[in-house]
């Protein structure tokens, strides 16, 4: 158990950034309201998940909604508290503690603000250990839990719950009452148990993204390399050093579809790469070899500062590092792959653990 | 006839000034130290360039001002307004207060009065709730006396602005026609916590827009040019009247670099192209597209406070004409960002000074015969002034290879005082132009500005065409234009952009469009 407030958040906001792989939003909304909740209610506990009750009731706190909306339409403060007292009521039972959905833009920010004003503890955990697009892509989700029954609540005070037959239906419906509510809105859902969050969660999610912020904060201050501060404290691997020579994009409907393509730099000189993303970076190859693919990590960090590239933000001649860190070992087992794997995006290609691919690639 | 135009720029370096005819043929340019409160350096500048030259100064009917004055106010936390933020949005965005991230110090110097009430829209044009009129008229009871300048900012009033304009008619009727009264709509796009503080800061530079255009007004009349037309240069490249600049001060920040991106464009007639502005302590280097400068997709920041203005995309590195070369023990080589700015004429080696500057490195080379005394660098060790001389080269390259769009070889405009520092032949790069006059293509570029309207807004595609959102967001642009001076004839729409909202049913589709034209010249 600890307490987290401005410095915390800023860290994990830039953590959770780097977390988000390319997608996840620009946090930067998310943590003024983070830090605008802490200032006023005071600093947020967080829970080590194996300091939480076996029987006690857990709830992520997230935004569902067009990003674009969320940084004009900002929230109000009331919405988590008032889903979260709605899914109360509804389950008959007080909610000990929140967490976050996913890593990644608004959504590690949000579960901070709520805790905050609602007085309860914030867990160390999250459902996915990354940013994923939709709403059944949650370890919960692996594990057999409903994300229903839900609350829904907009900014004026309308609140929704929702109960469904499968979390598809979910995803569907709520994002329907969505729009209605103006483009935005915070849920309540996947209610778990302490037990179920401990076998099901992603665990130390949060501390993660703090190391991580504070690993690239300080790397700037003391001239360390802050891409190799980065790989130290995610176990992640180096894939692949270049720069940006092409990027395509297309939207179609929901999703923002492309490639960006890379020119080796340095020890990659010589070498090409390329990156698939659908809001998120998807598919990594060199030449024509895989590097890495969904659902390991794939992340461009400026050269630099380390500081993430985001899909919307890439550009030609930026100088980049690409970066893969493995996955939660639940995405790893049959189902996890077939839910967030390759061949879900679309892509014909055998899932393969990054560590895996870079030793091979060694041994040739 | 009063057809001829003096334009001035102001740079972190030098002040330059030129005057041009009424075919925009240079008729005299000179360059001025900045000085520490700008105003004086205009001033001087004005005068070497209209004495320099037998200059019939009747014939002056344009003066065009680039100034670094708002910027600096901004910096220094001086001669800002007490502003009272109204925000139009309530029971939306309370989880975000104005000015949450602002440094303490700015917000002091502004004295700042914070409301939030009723009001706004959603992102298709539905009420979040109606405007709060009774509150409004409160307020403006309340801060009658205590504030000298409002912002007003609604939730998506770029989809609608109606809610900040009945407010503003609400509170004039209490304040006074005059007050000067910021709304966002007219200000910044997507993005209400940058929109809102850019009208924040809008509201506190009013007064320092009216001293600056009084001021420049009374130089001008100083040197006897009376009756002219004067316009102060924008951030997108473009001009607009002293009226426009004193509502939208904040819209001269950082109009220097497109100056100069604008001017090499004029002097090479060229539409496409890399420009490298090399000045006495950074290179800027800058992306002409279509005749304009590339804007950059990063939020902007402005004294800390974080903005959705589009600047120029740029590239900038601590290299110019005056940058300090040390000569490490292990044979490294630092050049840079350290600079003798514009004493490099008395510090630089070949100047008789005793500091070793990148202009040295390039009378050494004899590649810079008129200027200095090469005799003063004759010693210069010949490995060591190859090496330096690569290693800027290098740098250049490596920013220019930065802003190329593709991997093809792109043609490059050298301007600035400093950039006989660069050479003729540039990796990735095709020819390499050293337009005459490129020293002042920045005040050029001031002095032949366009003028612009630009508008952005969402568009639901499911009640309207496509083809006639574009068509009607178009029309819109090219009024403002024609609104901000443009003549008729000349106006054409210069870039269009849609870009549908992500996870948003509806073909919700955000389109901005800028229309761009000639100054009418009466």
């Amino acid at each position: 158990m600890r307490k987290i407030g401005v410095r915390e958040i800023e860290d994990m906001a830039v953590g959770a950034a780097v977390l988000g792989t390319g997608g996840g939003g620009d946090p930067y909304v998310g943590k003024l309201m983070a830090i605008q909740a802490v200032k006023e209610y005071g600093e947020v506990t967080l829970l080590d998940p194996e300091e939480v009750p076996d029987e006690a009731l857990i709830v992520p706190s997230s935004m569902m909604g067009a990003p674009t909306v969320s940084v004009e339409k900002i929230p109000n403060g009331e919405e988590p508290f008032r889903s979260f007292n709605a899914l109360e009521k509804l389950l008959g039972q007080k909610i000990y503690a929140t967490m976050s959905i996913e890593a990644g833009g608004v959504n590690s920010m949000i579960p901070i603000a709520l805790a905050a004003k609602k007085g309860i503890p914030l867990v160390d955990a999250d459902t996915m250990g990354r940013a994923f697009p939709e709403l059944q892509m949650t370890t919960f989700n692996l594990n057999g839990i409903k994300g229903t029954p839900l609350s829904l609540c907009d900014e004026k005070g309308n609140t929704m719950s929702l109960h469904t037959i499968n979390n598809k239906w979910t995803e569907k419906i709520a994002r329907a009452v969505t729009v209605v509510m103006g483009g935005s809105a915070i849920l309540a859902d996947y209610a778990v148990t302490g037990a179920e969050l401990k076998k099901a969660g992603v665990l130390g999610t949060a501390t993660k993204c703090e190391l991580i912020g504070k690993a690239i904060r300080e790397a700037a201050v003391s001239k360390k390399n802050p891409v190799e501060a980065v790989l130290e404290v995610t176990g992640g691997v180096k894939l692949f050093h270049g720069k940006i020579t092409d990027v395509a994009r297309k939207t179609d409907g929901a999703f923002v579809h492309g490639r960006a393509a890379l020119e080796g730099l340095g020890e990659d000189k010589g070498f090409y790469a390329e990156v698939c993303f659908q809001n998120e970076n998807i598919v990594a190859k060199k030449d024509d070899a895989i590097l890495a693919t969904v659902p390991d990590l794939i992340i461009l960090l400026d050269k630099e500062t380390a500081l993430p590239v985001t899909t919307e933000s890439i550009k030609y001649g930026a100088r980049v590092i690409m970066i893969g860190i493995p996955c939660d070992n639940q995405w790893r087992t049959p189902k996890g792959i077939e839910t967030v794997g390759p061949r879900y995006f679309g892509y014909d290609i055998d899932y393969i653990p990054v560590e895996m691919r870079v030793q091979e690639a060694a041994n040739k | 006839m009063k057809n001829w135009r003096i334009g001035i720029d102001v740079g972190g370096t030098n002040t330059d000034a030129v005057v041009l005819d009424e075919n925009f043929n240079l008729i005299s340019s000179i360059k001025c130290p900045t000085t520490e409160d700008v105003t004086s350096g205009i001033e001087s500048a004005m005068h070497k360039v209209l004495e320099s030259s037998n200059i019939d100064k009747n014939r002056i009917g344009y003066a065009m001002l680039g100034t670094t004055h708002c910027t600096n106010a901004i910096v220094e936390r001086k001669r800002l307004k007490r502003v009272a933020v109204i925000r139009l949005g309530k029971p939306a965005t309370a989880a975000i207060m104005p000015m949450a991230d602002w440094p303490e110090d700015l917000k002091a110097a502004m004295n700042v009065e914070c409301f939030l009430i009723e009001g706004g829209f959603e992102f298709d044009g539905r009420e979040i709730s109606p405007l709060d009129e009774a509150e409004l008229k409160k307020i403006g009871e309340k801060i009658k006396g205590k504030v000298e300048s409002i912002a007003i900012i609604s939730v998506f009033s770029s989809v609608t602005d109606s809610h900040e304009k009945r407010a503003s008619t609400i509170l004039k009727k209490i304040l006074g026609e005059d007050f000067p009264i910021s709304i966002s709509s007219e200000i910044g796009s997507l993005g209400l916590i940058e929109r809102e503080n850019a009208t924040i800061l809008n509201a506190a530079l009013v007064e320092v827009a009216r001293t600056t255009t009084e001021s420049f007004v009374k130089a001008l009349e100083r040197e006897k040019i009376f009756d002219v037309k004067i316009y102060l240069g924008q951030n997108d490249g473009t001009l607009m009247s002293v009226d426009y600049a004193i509502k939208y001060p904040i819209l001269t920040i950082a109009c220097g670099p497109t100056n100069s991106i604008r001017g090499a464009a004029f002097l090479t007639h060229m539409r496409d192209a890399i420009v490298v502005d090399v000045g006495g302590t950074t290179t800027d280097v800058g992306v002409l597209v279509n005749g304009f400068p590339r804007e950059s997709m990063v939020a902007v920041e402005i004294g800390r406070v974080r903005t959705n203005f589009r600047m120029p995309d740029l590239v900038s590195i601590g290299l110019g004409g005056g940058s300090i070369i040390k000569l490490k023990e292990n044979g490294e080589i630092e050049i840079g960002p350290e600079s003798v700015g514009y004493k490099v004429s008395e510090k630089a080696l070949c100047f008789g000074g005793d500091t070793l500057t990148a202009t040295d490195i390039v009378v050494a080379k004899g590649l810079a015969d008129n200027i200095g005394n090469k005799e003063l660098v004759k010693d210069l060790n010949f490995d060591m002034v190859d090496k330096v001389y690569a290693q800027m080269t290098f740098m250049i390259e490596e920013c220019v290879d930065m802003m190329k769009t593709s991997r093809d070889d792109v043609e490059v405009i050298l301007v600035g005082g400093g950039s006989i520092l660069v050479p003729d032949k540039l990796k990735g790069c095709g020819r390499v132009y050293k337009p005459e006059n490129f020293g002042v293509a920045n005040a050029i570029g001031s002095a032949i500005a366009q003028v612009s309207g630009q508008i952005e807004k969402i568009f639901c595609l499911d009640e309207m065409e496509r083809s006639k959102a574009l068509e009607e967001a178009k029309h819109l642009a090219l009024e403002e234009a024609i609104k901000a001076g443009a003549g008729f004839e000349s106006v054409e729409v210069i870039d269009v952009e849609d870009v549908p909202l992500a996870y948003l049913p509806g073909n919700a589709t955000k389109i901005r469009v800028k229309a761009v034209g000639d100054l009418v010249i009466s």
